[in-house]
């Protein structure tokens, strides 16, 4: 079925695009590395001794699969306020229990296995959250290999909890001032350092985005996710969802959620893009304010102004203040299989307040996005249709930021 | 022949200067061009400022976001390009920068805005030869030669695909790595070099690194030309708009290291 012309999951092409999307804009100095890596990728794909290692990781390092849980509590709670016989049933895959608490861990397994294979024997990666360089800090760990982790020094002060678990790790964390001093210039700067150690150095990305084949790597790592959501709620109730709904940064959960059900006609898909203080002030949503251009590898949504300078994003939550997106979604969007929303800020610290008292789940405030967008679809939505949302990250690293802008008095004590 | 081939003299290498348009102003920018030529550059490489500039080291960086919060836009970048055109008919002039401010409008907006404003050549840093279609058709229907890069990592088997469809010259990045401080031994230099004429007539470029007279002198004994960039960007940084006079006479040192080198 890959190989239809028809199925929206024979992306992407040989030449690593997603119709005008993808392909490998990179420095020269590069180019042989990321077709070294593309070779070794297909060796590993053709390898069952490759599968059988991430797996085996998957299981019993990371823990999974992770559960699918019905979320009474919510589906409820929405159901009040929902017009008579609406309020979907919410479903959520709950990737935030796998080992290092987010969806992140998934990739990071695939890749260091990929970097061992290559026979590199150092490691960096960029990270915005500090999720990614978490669980690139926990591989890196656990297979002996040194690990260097770029970090926006903007990020590295609202995701201070993250900053010392990289410590703990035995990472370096270096801190990245140059730019917006973000995500994107922490990926500039990773960028900046492969150029400069291309004999020895695996780069990590972590998002479905940067030049091919890192795109299409980091989504077959993540789509266990949706493999497990399918045959889980197929098991559990013999149907499928009606609609999925993942946050997105630069789009790794929720292509990873996606993917395995992109050739169910009947499955609605919703990406969540963090709107931040509105559309129309300072956001992170590509797709929704941006239009295509060409950034850290890849063709895709950027947001930029006339000249193609890009953009400042903004966002609460910093795994998605990213101005691109992964050039699968800016595909999946022209192609009209999967819709894309936005919600700000004030909305996303709204949804994550009702997950904590609604079902006892702290979430991270990426997939706080995610979970707006679902209160605001499941009211739309007769009561016998199923939401299966991504609970991509577990809420430890937020309470902080939170706190901040709830201030401590909302939360009747003080931090 | 062309103006850019002219440039390329037979006894001697030619000097390559890089500065970022806009930096510090537009208007000053205009004057270290001048300053350029009269010290002795053959070729200018003039760098279009850009928010992300993953190829280079601190010093252009630093240059691109002086730039950029002086408000320099697209347009200007032309206008200077054209007033250059005026005053220097001769020197040939290219433009260096990367994909998304190049490619924002449609290449063919972009080698039209080429032509008509004097430019005659394009290196691009992140368009390798696999996504050539997004740029390189556009220039070459204009004949803007869209100059190719190679690095210490382009293999003997890559090379005939970054010489494919290749024109102006050849540019080697002599280091893997970042524009800036890290400099290429000059034996390394010289065995790529020697590696790139066996398998081109195209005038081979060596820059990356390249700061001193001395070094400049080392390179122009086997190379066609010599890029010097970061060293000249500091000295903008260091002095603004004082610069034209310093940047003369560092351009004249780089200048005369190269007439007594062969
Ligand atoms: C918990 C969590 N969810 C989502 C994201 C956004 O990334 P992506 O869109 O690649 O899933 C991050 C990024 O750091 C994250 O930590």
């Amino acid at each position: 079925m890959n190989e239809q012309a028809n199925s929206f999951k024979n992306q992407p092409d040989e030449r690593g695009h997603f119709g005008q999307f993808g392909g490998r804009y990179v420095a020269e100095t590069l180019m042989p590395l990321i077709l070294d890596l593309e070779k070794e990728y297909r060796a590993a794909q053709n390898d069952p001794e490759f599968s059988t290692q991430f797996d085996d990781l998957l299981t019993h390092y990371v823990g999974r699969p992770s559960p699918l849980y019905y979320a009474q509590g919510l589906t409820e709670e929405l159901r009040k306020a929902a017009p008579e016989g609406k309020g979907a049933q919410i479903w959520f895959k709950r990737d935030e229990l796998n080992h290092t608490g987010a969806h992140k861990i998934n990739n990071c397994i695939g890749q260091i296995l990929l970097a061992m294979r290559m026979g590199k024997t150092r490691i960096i990666a960029e990270t915005g959250a500090g999720q990614h360089g978490v669980a690139t800090a926990t591989v890196c760990a656990r297979f002996g290999l040194p690990c260097y982790i770029y970090m926006g020094s903007k990020d590295i002060e609202r995701q201070a909890p993250n900053m010392f678990r990289m410590k703990l790790l035995g990472a370096t964390v270096i801190p990245v001032e140059s730019g917006t001093a973000t995500l994107k210039d922490a990926m500039n700067e990773a960028l900046r350092d492969w150029v400069a150690n291309v004999d020895d150095t695996f780069y990590i990305i972590g998002t479905a985005a940067g030049p091919h084949p890192y795109p299409e790597i980091v989504r077959d790592f993540q789509s266990v996710i949706g493999k497990e959501a399918r045959s889980q709620m197929l098991e559990r109730i013999n149907r499928l969802p009606d609609m999925l709904v993942a946050a997105i940064g630069g789009g790794s959960n929720a292509i990873g959620l996606f993917h395995p059900f992109l050739d169910d006609k009947s499955v609605k898909m919703l990406g969540v893009e963090a709107a931040g203080h509105g559309l129309d002030k300072e956001h992170a949503a590509s797709l929704s304010g941006g239009k295509p251009g060409i950034l850290h590898g890849n063709k895709t949504y950027l947001l930029q102004d006339e000249d193609g300078q890009i953009d400042e994003a903004h966002s609460i939550s910093a795994g998605l203040d990213y101005p691109g997106i992964g050039p699968e979604h800016s595909w999946l969007k022209e192609s009209g299989r999967v819709h894309y929303d936005s919600v700000t800020d004030a909305q996303a610290l709204d949804a994550f307040q009702l997950l904590c008292r609604t079902e006892g789940i702290i979430p991270a405030l990426e997939p706080s996005h995610a979970i707006a967008a679902v209160a605001r679809e499941a009211i739309k939505m007769d009561q016998d249709q199923i939401i299966l949302a991504n609970l991509c990250g577990r809420g430890d690293k937020d309470i902080f930021t939170v706190a901040e802008a709830l201030g401590a008095e909302a939360l009747g004590t003080d931090i | 022949m062309t103006r850019l081939s002219k440039a390329f003299p037979a006894d001697r290498a030619a000097l390559i200067a890089f500065i970022t348009a806009g930096d510090p102003s537009v208007a000053d920018t205009l004057v270290i061009l001048d300053a350029l030529v009269e010290g002795g550059a053959d070729i200018i490489e003039l760098g279009m400022p850009f928010t992300d500039p993953m190829a280079d080291g601190p010093a252009i960086q630093a240059a691109n976001i002086r730039s950029l919060s002086g408000g320099t836009k697209t347009a200007d970048i032309f206008n200077i390009a054209k007033e250059f055109r005026t005053r220097h008919p001769d020197v040939p002039l290219i433009l260096m920068g990367y994909a998304n401010p190049m490619t924002i409008r449609g290449p063919e907006w972009f080698a039209n805005a080429c032509v008509s404003n004097g430019i005659d050549g394009v290196i691009c840093v992140d368009i390798p030869v696999e996504e050539d279609d997004s740029l390189g058709d556009a220039l070459r229907n204009e004949q803007i030669a869209l100059v190719r890069l190679a690095t210490p990592t382009t293999d003997a088997a890559r090379l005939p695909t970054i010489l494919n469809n290749a024109s102006g010259f050849l540019y080697y990045v002599s280091v893997a790595g970042i524009t800036g401080l890290q400099q290429a031994a000059q034996a390394s230099v010289e065995e790529a070099v020697k590696r790139l004429k066996s398998a081109t007539d195209l005038p081979i470029v060596v820059g990356f690194g390249v700061r001193t007279p001395d070094q400049v002198a080392a390179i122009a004994n086997v190379a066609d030309g010599v890029v010097v960039g970061s060293a000249i960007v500091e000295l903008i940084e260091k002095y603004g708009k004082d610069a034209p006079a310093a940047v003369k006479d560092y351009v004249a040192s780089l200048a005369s290291a190269i007439a007594s080198a062969r």
